[in-house]
């Protein structure tokens, strides 16, 4: 076991900084739990990249993720929590405290919430990692406005590839959606693109799978693909390219751990949110089985906050009755 | 020891946000140029920082070298300050 007595001591704390975190944060702050969020990236996470949120609860107009990440994080200082910038590499279990290596030193916690959320994913083709941020990107809100009058291809068809898509449209002068499959998005999302189809602002080409980005002169020039119900080539001359095929778990720092992830790498729990470390919990996107939802995340948040309680007063849990 | 810094943003730019709050946190003040502003601009945030993407934080020192950070980077934004 590690010196303790230098290190500082906190009562929580809660790795990341994303709506499942602040959610997680009111709610022990309120309680007089001495709170401390650790956040590597973004204060509101893959919420505060995304320009409009639609369908988080009491916004009748919907709110810019900007904003929502914004309001969450106030919220949560209000109450007290401390959000500290860095990056946390390890966790282990020394009984009464879990030690955290961290960027800012070690720390020690009598709980800690894993609330570290989750990352667009790569597609993983040739030119994807060539031309990152110089004509491959993954965030629109903060690389859409280089592409003024230019055209895009999006790839990826679910909410976010859309939302993004829709985004988008403000600079691009044409945007082609290539979607491997079907669009998975919401009813709704469909409709707003309905709109942009039929200007001809849009096009959407269903059944494609994205096979290399190509460039000349350091710029991207096209994205070639595959057309699936014919077999045939197919290709989309563009000056940039924005990706949005899913989430990958950033539970890189948990692989040498006694937390247990999925196969993919997303943290598994107990109806508590528990992991297999006692008094380490999780939340949001980071849990195996998560539904990727900003709702579903603050939540999961609320319910991680109300368990770690019962944990720091001794108090066993449902499932361990 | 830093002379000025410099970040290039957009209004919707979540990463330049935190940049911002870094660069408060550690009590150092710097110049915005907002590209959603001042667009005729964009060449030259991607002369300097070879990408299309913002923040791109340009940190000039005393003896006028220059240290340019591309996105919210903490390894390389920290030292780059101190």
């Amino acid at each position: 076991m590690s010196d303790t007595t230098d290190t500082p001591k906190h009562d929580v704390i809660i790795v990341g900084a994303g709506p499942a975190a602040l959610s997680a944060a009111i709610y022990t702050t309120r309680e007089d739990i001495e709170t401390l969020l650790f956040e590597r990236g973004v204060v509101g996470g893959l919420a505060a990249v995304t320009d409009m949120v639609d369908n988080y609860p009491g916004f009748p107009d919907g709110i810019e993720g900007l904003t929502l990440a914004e309001n969450l994080r106030k919220q949560a200082e209000r109450f007290g929590a401390v959000i500290e910038l860095g990056e946390v590499s390890k966790i282990s279990d020394e009984g009464e405290y879990k030690r955290l290596e961290t960027t800012e030193g070690d720390m020690l916690a009598k709980a800690v919430l894993i609330a570290t959320g989750s990352d667009y994913k790569k597609i993983g083709v040739p030119g994807e990692q060539e031309y990152y941020a110089r004509g491959v990107h993954y965030c629109a809100t903060c690389d859409g406005a280089f592409y003024r009058d230019k055209r895009l291809v999006v790839i990826g068809g679910g909410n976010s590839a859309i939302q993004e898509g829709l985004f988008l449209t403000r600079f691009a002068s044409h945007i082609d959606i290539l979607v491997r499959s079907t669009i998975k998005a919401s009813d709704v999302l469909q409709e707003e693109l309905k709109k942009f189809v039929a200007e001809g602002k849009v096009t959407v080409h269903l059944g494609v799978s994205t096979d290399e980005i190509v460039g000349e002169n350091n710029k991207v020039t096209k994205v070639v693909g595959t057309d699936k119900a014919t077999g045939q080539k197919v290709e989309f001359p563009t000056d940039g390219v924005f990706v949005f095929v899913g989430l990958m778990p950033n539970s890189q720092f948990l692989k040498d751990s006694v937390v247990k992830l999925d196969e993919v790498g997303f943290v598994l729990t107990d109806m508590n949110l528990q992991t297999d470390m006692p008094g380490v919990f999780a939340a949001g996107d980071i849990r195996s089985g998560a539904t990727m939802q900003i709702a579903s995340a603050a939540g999961e948040g609320a319910t991680a906050a109300l368990m770690i309680r019962e944990y720091l007063e001794g108090r066993p849990h449902p499932a361990q009755n | 020891m830093v002379k000025n810094i410099t970040i290039f943003t957009t209004n919707t730019c979540a990463y330049c946000v935190m940049v911002k709050k870094y660069l408060d946190v550690k009590h150092h003040t710097y110049n915005v140029v907002n590209l959603d502003e001042f667009p005729e601009r964009q060449a030259e945030a991607l002369s300097l920082s070879g990408a299309l993407t913002v923040p791109v934080t340009v940190v000039t020192k005393h003896d006028d070298s220059r240290e340019v950070i591309v996105g919210y980077n903490l390894s390389k934004l920290a030292p780059a300050i101190a």
